[in-house]
């Protein structure tokens, strides 16, 4: 018994001292990493020239959270979760009854996002909902059918694509380009983006059927660039850097969301308010995402939907099978081009702006991130992940208490994507299949189980 | 004909710069085969370093030669670029190592957005200009030719002969050309895999810290975002040369170079980033492994 | 020496005529000036000992290398006849009925393996959903098509006797299981020539022997000419109708089993002897078999 009590004592002291010599370890790296941009600042003077501004006590303190942070992981939390570990593989695997929750997931959020602009309205009045439809609901839409679409492309072939805002792009300068030029109406424009977009998906992936990894991945990108660039340059027809302004707005069978006696407000009498369009609009990107994940589950179940997850487990033998890889892959660009064209167009009639600026390659790599952190092919885990990374970095413009905390020069925005890119990492190195790692089969004899995410793969194009 | 040469020389300078960024990402490919997004922050990030120590040096002690200024700017910036790159290699993609693909490419954009965000919060977003380190301009043969650049040709010519030679005939570059081969069989035979992905990061995010300084000096001025046009093109210029090829990423560095500078000469400035990137998608669909790569073999 | 299996085979009717192929990797001859014809209804192998350019030949049947000269000829029971050297390679699964699999095996892992056997349907199914946009639309044409492609697949998976795993990811399956599941695959997409490149590698024997049944099975039931690659000299003896052996890229004996085994030829490919001491291998080799007869016995 005193043996045993001795061992575990001296344990405990070696895991101590052994977290003691981690932690000076860590706090040498942060000095190291933080000294030169933390412990100094460069400000320009009156003169415009630079000058330093020391700053050693921030410095300390990022060396001893560093310390204290690397402490207390190996010192407590490492140990625990390897009993945590230990238990569970002790544990009996018991099979879990799923929840009446997590069967009905699907149709519980969708109904939730029905009520939502209701309740907003209900609960914060009119003008108090602006925000929570627009920058909240619209703006996480937006995200979820783009990475949906994206996911066709990405999740289902399996083809690395950096370069999808090109898409979205498209869509957006069709609707802004065709509306002010030719006074088409959004809804006639909606499916001239798409097919615009789609075209655009086959003219850029024809040439890049052939590549593979991560050539396709820079060749996308290069063309994401490409697009941009011709948009910035291109002044004549989109108005360079300063974009394209006085979008038509999109009117409900002919009904127009503005001041006028014929309007949505006037004709409902209701009060004259923005919020009303940004209502509509809501619904409008719902119905859209909704479309595009009503089609991508129609498409699983059939020959191309199966062809392209086929693509992505294995090309050689889809083509000894007798599939047309050429075509496979430009149908998945195409209509994953599509859905972009779509989302393009609604941005630009919720904007009523379009601009080169919107399209850059970080919103591409956002869109990845989302179809990557949601795990691939899963609408559900896509939806999620749009909701934690875009919501998230939504609520962060919101913490103005924080100003209370570190004075009134913090300026939470500034932190936005700092702990967006954060966000990305730790998300991926917590759960590298995403959130939904499991795959739904699309056709079964007896009973539906669905794939783990370590059977699946990634593809290589 | 003079104006030809002296845009090849620009493109010359210009190439070298792409090509030191473009060896880091050539290296880390064939090593673990990543995309290492974040590379092109590493880049920018030397550049401040640099920028900082320049600050320190002119700040606090009056009067330093430019030589040993130059000097401990790149020593110090290869240090805190080497550092900070080594860390995110432990931190952000050695847990991924073996697993999904994509998750080292995300948290690689991941890694990039955290670089450019920290440094636009710790050092302000507004550009950082410096007064011209050196500035004389030589004529040679009715050319133009500036210290800044034979500076930097001659400094990316030493690095890459050092570094042909570090991969080709030490025990370090075999046990990198090792694990690029066989990462599981070069374990076997002994060699510490780990760190030797270790060194490779190290010593990519050196040769950037150094193109980083180059270029500082070059336009006297460095902002945090910096990082992704270089960045990008650098990788562009890895992918033409081929991937995974050192001698590669040079050649395609400087073909990158030498298109931009002559395009901006001959044709409009405003669509050189176009002609580049169409010139990238050109070569890749004549040649899917780029110019020096080895043809990818499709094993049926 | 051949004569007579010469004219036996004269009267058959060749489904695939190879004719004076040659496969040239840089300076690498890997096949040179190789004809054989494979005949409708037979298990035709094709053997040859490691390097000999047996894969690459399959490579050039089934379209994913292009030979560097020659001609493939592939004739239909139809009477149709199909250049495969002149067509893609998912054109030879999709028009010529030319069906393969490979000799590492390639599973879509990440999908049942009922969904595997659904992918081998896919111009079958393409063709029943108007090229997806019927099918989208929810006709019912598409419903019932692919109602019977399940049908399809059931069949094939009770021959292959995976029915229980039907709704398992293929990844899971075990080797031999596995190296079933491709042969089903290939055979949903109908074909008329099923190539198999080493079916019985890494097998056990009793594995081996499933796969003997199944082989058999498959050309006495749909009359699926099979043409297949073996190491396993028991699979191919056992099975084949005719057998045709490889080395060095070069054709060195056609015949049926019992010629090829004792072509002294062959016995000196696969063990490697001088031209002198064939005859002393010959009769050690009859020694060795006359020894193992008894102990079947």
């Amino acid at each position: 018994m005193a043996n045993i009590a001795s061992t575990t004592a001296s344990a405990g002291t070696e895991v101590t001292a052994r977290a003691l010599r981690e932690a000076v370890f860590a706090g040498l790296i942060t000095l190291g990493l933080f000294v030169l941009f933390v412990g100094l600042k460069t400000d320009q003077n009156i003169r415009n020239e630079l000058i330093l501004t020391q700053r050693w006590g921030l410095l300390a303190i990022f060396v001893i959270i560093a310390m204290v942070g690397r402490f207390l992981i190996v010192a407590y939390v490492q140990p625990r979760l390897v009993q945590r570990k230990a238990a569970k593989a002790a544990a009996e695997d018991v099979a879990k009854e799923e929840s009446f929750f997590s069967r009905n997931f699907s149709k519980i959020a969708i109904a939730a996002l029905i009520l939502y602009p209701p309740v907003i309205l209900a609960l914060t009045g009119v003008q108090g909902s602006l925000k929570w439809v627009d920058n909240f609901g619209i703006q996480i839409l937006i995200y979820v059918m783009l990475a949906w679409g994206l996911n066709i492309v990405v999740g289902l072939a399996g083809l690395l694509d950096l370069g999808y805002v090109a898409f979205y792009a498209v869509g957006a300068y069709s609707y802004a380009l065709l509306s002010t030029y030719l006074g088409l109406s959004f809804w006639v424009l909606l499916p001239v983006a798409g097919l615009l977009a789609a075209c655009w998906g086959v003219v850029l992936g024809f040439p890049v059927l052939r590549l593979r990894g991560d050539y396709l991945a820079i060749v996308t990108l290069a063309f994401g660039e490409i697009i941009r660039l011709v948009l910035i340059n291109w002044t004549e027809v989109t108005k360079g850097t300063f974009g394209v302004s006085g979008i038509a707005k999109a009117t409900l069978f002919g009904i127009k969301f503005d001041a006028s006696k014929d309007g949505f407000a006037a004709m409902m009498g209701l009060p004259i308010s923005s919020a009303y369009y940004k209502i509509f609009l809501f619904y409008l990107i719902l119905g859209l995402a909704l479309l595009t994940a009503f089609v991508t589950i129609r498409l699983r179940r059939m020959p191309i939907g199966r062809a392209w997850e086929a693509l992505r487990e294995d090309e050689i033998a889809c083509r000894s099978l007798g599939i047309n890889t050429v075509t496979t892959k430009l149908t998945a660009f195409a209509t994953g081009a599509m859905f972009g064209g779509f989302a393009g167009s609604f941005f630009a009639v919720r904007q009523g702006f379009v601009s080169p600026e919107s399209f850059i390659f970080l919103e591409s790599a956002v869109i990845l991130a989302i179809v990557v952190l949601g795990g691939m092919g899963s609408l559900t885990g896509i939806a999620i992940a749009a909701v934690v990374m875009i919501g998230g970095t939504e609520i962060l413009r919101e913490l103005s208490f924080l100003k209370m905390i570190f004075g009134p020069n913090f300026t939470p925005e500034l932190y936005r994507m700092l702990i967006f890119g954060l966000a990305m990492v730790v998300v991926m190195v917590w759960k590298p299949r995403g959130f939904v790692g499991s795959r739904e089969p699309t056709a079964f004899l007896r009973e539906r189980r669905a794939v783990s995410g370590s059977f699946t793969k990634e593809g290589h194009g | 004909m003079e104006y030809f040469v002296q845009q090849l020389v620009n493109g010359l300078t210009l190439g070298s710069i792409y090509g030191m960024i473009a060896i880091g990402y050539t290296m880390v490919y064939g090593i673990i085969g990543m995309i290492n997004f974040a590379h092109g922050d590493i880049f920018m990030l030397g550049g401040f370093a640099a920028l900082i120590v320049f600050l320190l040096l002119t700040s606090f002690i009056a009067g330093v030669p430019v030589v040993l200024a130059l000097l401990l700017m790149i020593i110090v910036a290869m240090l805190a670029a080497s550092l900070w790159n080594w860390t995110i290699e432990r931190v952000a993609y050695r847990p991924l190592r073996g697993s999904f693909r994509l998750a080292p490419l995300i948290t690689a954009i991941g890694m990039s957005i955290v670089l450019s965000n920290f440094v636009q919060v710790t050092q302000g977003p507004r550009n950082k200009p410096i007064p011209p380190l050196v500035s004389s301009v030589y004529d040679i043969f009715d050319i133009a030719v500036s210290l800044k650049q034979i500076i930097i040709i001659i400094i990316t010519a030493i690095l890459l002969s050092s570094f042909w030679y570090i991969v080709n005939k030490t025990p370090l570059g075999r046990a990198q050309r090792a694990t690029e081969q066989d990462r599981k069989m070069a374990a076997l035979l002994g060699v510490d895999v780990d760190r030797t992905i270790s060194v490779t990061f190290i010593m990519g995010a050196a040769l950037a810290a150094v193109a980083g300084t180059m270029y500082l000096m070059y336009y006297g001025v460095v902002v945090f975002t910096d990082g992704f046009v270089p960045g990008v093109k650098a990788f562009t210029a890895a992918v033409l040369g081929g991937i995974g090829s050192l001698p590669g990423a040079v050649l395609g560095g400087l073909m990158i170079g030498l298109i931009e500078s002559l395009w901006s000469a001959y044709f409009t400035i405003d669509y050189k980033d176009v002609a580049t990137f169409s010139i990238l998608a050109i070569v890749l669909i004549f040649k899917p492994s780029g110019i020096l790569g080895r043809p990818e073999v499709e094993k049926v | 020496m051949a004569i007579d299996t010469m004219t036996s085979t004269m009267t058959k009717d060749p489904i695939l005529k190879v004719e004076h192929l040659s496969m040239r990797f840089g300076g690498l001859m890997a096949i040179n000036d190789f004809s054989f014809e494979a005949y409708r209804g037979d298990i035709t192998a094709l053997i040859g000992p490691n390097g000999a350019g047996k894969t690459t030949v399959f490579n050039c049947i089934t379209g994913f290398y292009k030979p560097t000269m020659g001609m493939i000829t592939m004739k239909q029971k139809s009477g149709q006849e199909f250049l495969l050297e002149r067509l893609p390679d998912f054109e030879i699964t999709k028009h010529a009925k030319v069906a393969r699999t490979f000799q590492n095996i390639r599973m879509f892992s990440g999908l049942t393996v009922l969904e595997n056997l659904l992918v081998a349907q896919h111009n079958k199914l393409m063709l029943a959903s108007g090229y997806t946009i019927l099918g989208l639309l929810g006709f019912p044409a598409y419903r019932q098509a692919s109602r019977e492609a399940i049908d399809v697949a059931r069949h094939w998976l009770e021959r292959a006797s995976l029915i229980d795993r039907a709704d398992d990811p293929a990844g899971d399956l075990p080797y031999g299981a596995q190296r079933r599941l491709e042969i089903a695959r290939a055979m949903c997409t109908g074909p008329e020539l099923l190539c198999l490149d080493e079916p019985a590698a890494g097998l056990n024997p009793r594995e081996s022997l499933a796969l003997n049944e199944l082989l058999q099975n498959i050309r006495r039931d749909t009359g699926t000419s099979i043409l297949l690659i073996e190491h396993d000299m028991s699979v191919v003896m056992e099975i084949s109708d005719h057998v045709v052996v490889l080395e060095y890229g070069q054709k060195i004996s056609d015949g049926n089993p019992d010629f090829v085994k004792n072509d002294p030829r062959v016995i000196a490919a696969y063990l490697g002897v001088e031209d002198e001491e064939v005859e002393e291998v010959i009769e050690q080799i009859e020694e060795i078999e006359g020894e193992q007869g008894g102990t079947k016995q």
